[in-house]
């Protein structure tokens, strides 16, 4: 690692230990109650007393959020593709499509609830309806923006449409699919928490909701905590095969660190 | 139409078409008649190319030139079938050009090199998309056709960089790489548009020399666009003059000078009079673009 790269590193852990530090130091000295809001020490030792009783409900939403992301990402590519690729259909689906992302997903939950009963099933649909709209958008710009000139190289070759979305199209289109895959993967967390707040008797989601009307405002927190862990590490894992896949959309960092 | 061309000789060899290489018979590769192409509809169209009939036989090196924006590049995109003739046929290989009845390769005078590949895979596309070399391609991609592509890229003096990504290699290389790519798939009709246009003196230079090596080794058909004349009659074996916007032909003369030629070569007296003569064209039609419109 370069000696710029690190200092980055340790800056940015820095602020994050800074952060937690003022806000506890801002319980201590003003005395704030802990129903109102909890010292982060507290709320660490809250998470690992309940550690045991929390871990199932971490891989239930984890799972669900899981799921909910793949089949958003299919159904993202699939209609981005056949957006991005046609003029006809970008036309033609867009507006369809910017009224749907447009509802609130909150309104949406009764309607699958009243369809699939509570459970998995309609949080998994809403976190897929959630985070399917960036990936649709990206894969439909990165094809649409793709260079003629580029094109013309197979074309002239006799290259059929599949074979240059094959070789041309998708692989330009990964920097903006990676970039959207991030932005998706904290939407599904969004969509499934929203889901489990409101019609589920497991995950995170569920648990806060429980711990807040008995007041057990640690617990809540615990579970914020735990939420923003596995979106740091989820969107920790794309970057990291981002980098190895579209290494080449971003020689620019290569540069100024080498 | 063919009576307004005049039919030059320089040198030594005899007045009319070039000799079809290796004694074939003299097949046009590639043939306009009366193509014409508009861009746009009704009040905004543009006309690109007016009327024009061209035969390029097999193994022909045709150079085309004339002022900028005359349509040169639109016969070339009308060769490849990129674009589509508004009247008049386009035959290539003695099929409608969208038949694709001869392989073709061709460079732009941009290299666009696919950023995401290394330069052996980028050279190495049309052998993924052609047949015969599209079903072996799973195969081969790391044995022949591999070693083809470094054999090209040594021949272009780019050994040791087939490994690179196109963002690590200057312009100059680049454009070789782009040869290479036009190539690899051994085409029988070669189109090439302006490729070394954005070069300096000495690369290009080099270039030219490189080009005519490759094609007195494989002999393919090749229709050369350029704004320099002298890489015109360094390569080519004939020269079609285009006028203004909206382009055809004015003049088509034979280049008989002996193979292989060399760099001094286009300073002795015979090549700058051709040099000179096809300038003044050039400056006339910049000048009265509808002369022969009125005659």
């Amino acid at each position: 690692m370069t000696n710029v790269a690190f200092r980055q590193k340790l800056w940015s852990a820095g602020l994050i230990v800074l952060f937690f530090a003022g806000w506890e130091a801002f319980c201590l000295i003003s005395g704030m109650s802990d129903l109102i809001l909890p010292r982060p020490s507290q709320v660490f030792a809250t998470l690992w007393q309940r550690m045991p009783i929390l871990w199932p409900h971490i891989l239930q939403t984890l799972g669900t959020t899981m799921t909910g992301f793949v089949l958003g990402v299919a159904l993202g590519v699939v209609l981005g593709a056949v957006i991005g690729v046609s003029r006809t259909a970008y036309d033609t689906v867009y507006p369809l499509l910017i009224g749907f992302s447009s509802i609130p997903k909150v309104a949406v939950v009764p309607i699958f609830v009243l369809w699939f009963g509570s459970g998995t099933v309609p949080a998994v649909l809403t976190s897929l309806s959630i985070c399917f709209f960036p990936i649709v958008v990206n894969i439909a710009t990165g094809l649409a923006t793709t260079e003629p000139e580029m094109e013309d190289v197979l074309k002239a070759l006799g290259a059929s449409k599949l074979d240059i979305l094959w070789n041309v199209g998708l692989p330009r289109t990964m920097p903006f699919f990676f970039a959207s895959l991030k932005v998706a993967i904290t939407y599904a967390f969004v969509g499934t928490v929203l889901a489990e707040t409101v019609a589920s008797n497991r995950g995170i989601g569920n648990v806060m909701m429980s711990a807040s009307s008995n007041f057990n405002v640690p617990l809540v927190f615990a579970g914020l905590f735990i939420l923003a862990g596995l979106g740091v590490a989820l969107y920790a894992a794309f970057s990291l095969i981002e980098g190895r896949v579209t290494g080449w959309a971003t020689r620019k960092n290569d540069l100024i660190a080498a | 139409m063919m009576s307004m061309h005049q039919q030059h000789a320089f040198s030594d060899a005899a007045p009319g078409a070039t000799p079809p290489a290796r004694g074939e018979p003299f097949a046009p590769a590639v043939e306009l008649s009366q193509a014409c192409v508009t861009f746009g509809r009704g009040a905004n169209s543009v006309p690109a190319l007016a009327q024009t009939s061209l035969r390029i036989a097999e193994g022909e090196f045709v150079a085309l030139v004339g002022p900028s924006g005359c349509g040169k590049s639109t016969i070339l995109r009308l060769a490849s079938g990129l674009v589509k003739p508004t009247a008049g046929v386009v035959v290539v290989g003695g099929r409608e050009v969208a038949a694709k009845a001869l392989r073709i390769g061709m460079a732009f005078q941009n290299p666009t090199m696919l950023p995401w590949l290394t330069v052996e895979r980028n050279i190495m596309l049309p052998l993924k998309i052609v047949q015969p070399f599209r079903s072996q391609y799973a195969r081969e991609k790391k044995g022949a056709f591999r070693d083809k592509a470094h054999a090209l890229l040594a021949q272009v003096g780019l050994k040791g960089f087939a490994g690179k990504y196109p963002w690590q290699l200057s312009g100059g290389m680049l454009q070789r790489a782009n040869l290479c790519r036009a190539l690899i798939h051994e085409p029988r009709l070669l189109l090439l548009d302006e490729p070394f246009g954005a070069l300096d003196q000495f690369t290009r230079e080099e270039l030219w020399a490189i080009m005519q090596e490759l094609w007195l080794a494989h002999r393919p058909t090749v229709l050369l666009v350029t704004h320099d004349l002298r890489e015109a009659g360094f390569l080519a074996s004939r020269i079609c003059v285009m006028s203004a916007r909206p382009g055809r032909i004015i003049d088509d003369a034979a280049v008989d000078f002996a193979r292989p030629r060399s760099i001094a070569m286009t300073f002795e007296p015979d090549f700058v009079a051709l040099n000179q003569r096809l300038r003044e064209l050039i400056v006339d039609a910049r000048s009265v673009p509808s002369a022969e419109e009125s005659a």
